[in-house]
């Protein structure tokens, strides 16, 4: 990170919301496991830290009406995209007032309004809504973008294969982003995958592959700004791999046995939220108050939407019901 | 009433839906320069072009996931799935993406999405192209699924299924696209879950659905000569069921027999036997009892083939045993 904000164009504002979205995340996330041990939050529970530069890289490179769609690691991506931490807390607490009025949880995060199109839990299998969100947006020639986040585990389903080929072949404005943390829950990269170097996985779509530091806020931001100007020009999709991290298990419920500590270690030595605090330091863009109160307010803020998570009703028992079908 | 085939019936649906809405488009394996493998598509890539009617790869579940994001976007797609044992291929992207989502994201997400999808044997393609698996989708709550039978029905059901705003899976019989049947001139719509009388009776009610209709009012033709007087109800729609229409028509005639060309077991036909002795035992005269294809995979063979769907004969001896 060294002198990209001028390259990117990034003013002071920008790269403090940043910051501020990456320790809101970190925060929130921090705070689900003891919440989950309390019996607060149940179900699975798959936590991003570790991983915010790439969500927050994303969702600053995009607009408002574009889409967003992921997969069930999502509390993070959903909080960068700016659904109101109250709601996505709310949603994790199963309660009414949740972004998906509880009947989602943890890997089903929506929120239309800010065009998070969801979390899924079966993996990959969004892929090829993605395609359908971005030929809608050709269909009515719009100028929005689709950004598709899934994990490297995805890219060996047949449908991440379905989903390229027919994302190259009508030239949907799609970025596809793959944020490769090494694990599909246990079973690392090199076993799973044939190809271990995962941005080669479009080739056989003739579809740009690269590969971005995910650790980096400001590269992933680089990166998916410049494929979704592409898109946006017509000139069809890319497919990003992110190489990241993430610092707790697959779920709630995994220690995290297959990795050694010394890989953790040398992991946490690169955490993404430390690394773009020194840089803001080091650029001058911030000072090490401002960056202390804006730890301070998100702490605050994590706070609050427990407290709101908690003060927040049940769906009403009638709620079992509705939505299955159009009123 | 002019007099046409299914095939063109269906065809008809689908050129005025797509004159009416400017969101409804068409994608599949073979529905454009091909005009579908049984010709259902005919004449719509000419007319509404290669933005509007899409061929697609051999990709269902990359097809049927395309679809459903078009739709989650305010698009009404209409997939057509060449045969319905290609449904299963796509069956992660139908029951556990366009079924769920409206539910899953509390209520924020519609998937309006019709899939078009030919099932049922008689053809001597075998085991893995002539199953027929409404019950399949009957089971999955999320989904509506319509099976007509005549050619009006046909018509008129795809209209309001494409109008829905629910997923429909849209079981259209390969034996029947040639079948002709009257038609009405002009616009009309039939509203999905609304079962229909295609021939009335006093004694027993046959209850149906598809190609089944046909062999239903064939075994009717059969027992009026012996005095049995059996109604025939077509059900059109699995989802929404029309279990009125069934208790009704039961509770005048006070037998029943359910007639299906699925496999007998996990058939719908148990599901409605059990509605009916759950909801008007004391009207009943006689058990409830199914008939059914036969529960294994479809045989080439087509003396085999044929012993595996019920026949009218089959279902004359059903009926026969209630009297």
């Amino acid at each position: 990170m060294d002198g990209k904000s001028d390259t990117l164009m990034l003013g002071t504002p920008e790269l403090l919301a940043m910051y501020r979205d990456m320790v809101r995340i970190r925060e929130f996330e921090e705070a689900c496991p003891k919440l989950y041990s309390q019996g607060k939050i149940g179900g699975f529970l798959h936590l991003y830290s570790g991983q915010e530069a790439v969500g927050v890289g994303v969702a600053h490179a995009i607009n408002n009406d574009d889409y967003m769609i992921s997969a069930y690691r999502e509390h993070g991506l959903a909080i960068a995209r700016k659904v109101p931490v109250q709601a996505v807390m709310a949603e994790l607490f199963g309660k009414a007032t949740g972004v998906s009025k509880g009947k989602g949880g943890s890997m089903h995060m929506f929120d239309a309004d800010r065009r998070f199109m969801g979390g899924y839990g079966i993996v990959g299998g969004h892929l090829p809504l993605a395609v359908g969100l971005g030929y809608s947006i050709l269909y009515r020639e719009g100028d929005e973008v689709v950004v598709c986040l899934f994990g490297d585990g995805a890219t060996n389903q047949g449908v991440f294969h379905e989903a390229m080929n027919m994302a190259a072949l009508y030239r949907v404005p799609v970025v596809f982003l793959c944020e490769n943390n090494l694990y599909g829950i246990g079973t690392s990269v090199a076993r799973a995958s044939a190809v271990e170097e995962l941005y080669k996985k479009s080739c056989a779509y003739e579809t740009p592959g690269l590969r971005v530091d995910g650790m980096d806020v400001l590269a992933v931001y680089q990166a998916v700004h410049q494929a979704v100007q592409k898109a946006r020009n017509g000139e069809g999709p890319t497919y990003i791999e992110a190489r990241t991290y993430r610092y707790r298990g697959h779920s709630i419920s995994d220690p995290g046995t297959y990795r050694s500590e010394q890989e953790k270690k040398i992991w946490k030595e690169r955490d993404p939220i430390p690394a773009f605090a020194d840089y803001l330091l080091r650029e001058g863009q911030a000072s090490k108050d401002v960056l202390a109160a804006i730890d301070e307010e998100e702490q605050k803020l994590i706070v609050e939407a427990i407290a709101f998570a908690e003060q927040s009703p049940d769906p009403d028992p009638e709620e079992l019901w509705t939505d299955v079908y159009a009123p | 009433m002019p007099e046409i085939t299914c095939r063109e019936a269906l065809n008809q649906a689908l050129h005025e839906e797509m004159e009416r809405d400017e969101t409804v488009f068409l994608l599949g394996e073979d529905v454009g320069l091909y005009e579908g493998s049984f010709k259902v598509t005919k004449g719509l890539l000419a007319k509404f072009g290669d933005k509007r009617v899409i061929d697609t790869p051999i990709s269902e579940a990359g097809i049927v996931g395309m679809a459903c994001g078009a739709a989650m976007a305010g698009l009404r797609p209409i997939v057509e799935l060449m045969t319905i044992n290609f449904s299963i291929v796509a069956l992660d992207q139908i029951m556990n993406h366009a079924a769920v989502a409206r539910y899953m994201f509390g209520g924020q997400a519609a998937v309006p999405l019709t899939i078009r999808t030919p099932g049922g044997g008689g053809h001597q393609l075998g085991a893995q192209h002539s199953h027929s698996l409404e019950a399949l989708f009957l089971h999955c709550p999320g989904l509506r699924v319509i099976v007509p039978s005549v050619p009006a029905d046909a018509k008129g059901l795809l209209k309001s299924a494409i109008r829905s705003q629910d997923p429909v899976m849209f079981i259209e019989h390969e034996g029947l696209y040639a079948v002709k049947g009257e038609v009405p001139a002009g616009e009309y719509t039939i509203p999905l879950g609304r079962a229909d009388i295609k021939r009335e009776g006093r004694d027993l009610t046959l209850v149906t659905l598809s190609r089944m209709v046909y062999v239903c009012l064939e075994a009717a033709e059969e027992l009026a000569k012996e005095g049995i007087e059996v109604e025939v109800l077509d059900l059109r729609a699995l989802n929404p069921l029309d279990m009125k229409a069934v208790l009704d028509s039961v509770r005048k005639t006070r037998r029943a027999v359910t007639v299906e060309e699925s496999w007998l077991t996990g058939g719908w036909g148990g599901e409605i036997a059990a509605r009916i002795m759950e909801e008007a035992f004391d009207d009943l005269d006689a058990p409830v009892l199914r008939v059914g294809g036969a529960d294994v995979p479809m045989p080439y063979n087509k003396a085999l083939e044929k012993a595996a769907i019920p026949d009218a004969a089959v279902v004359v001896a059903r009926v026969r045993e209630l009297f």
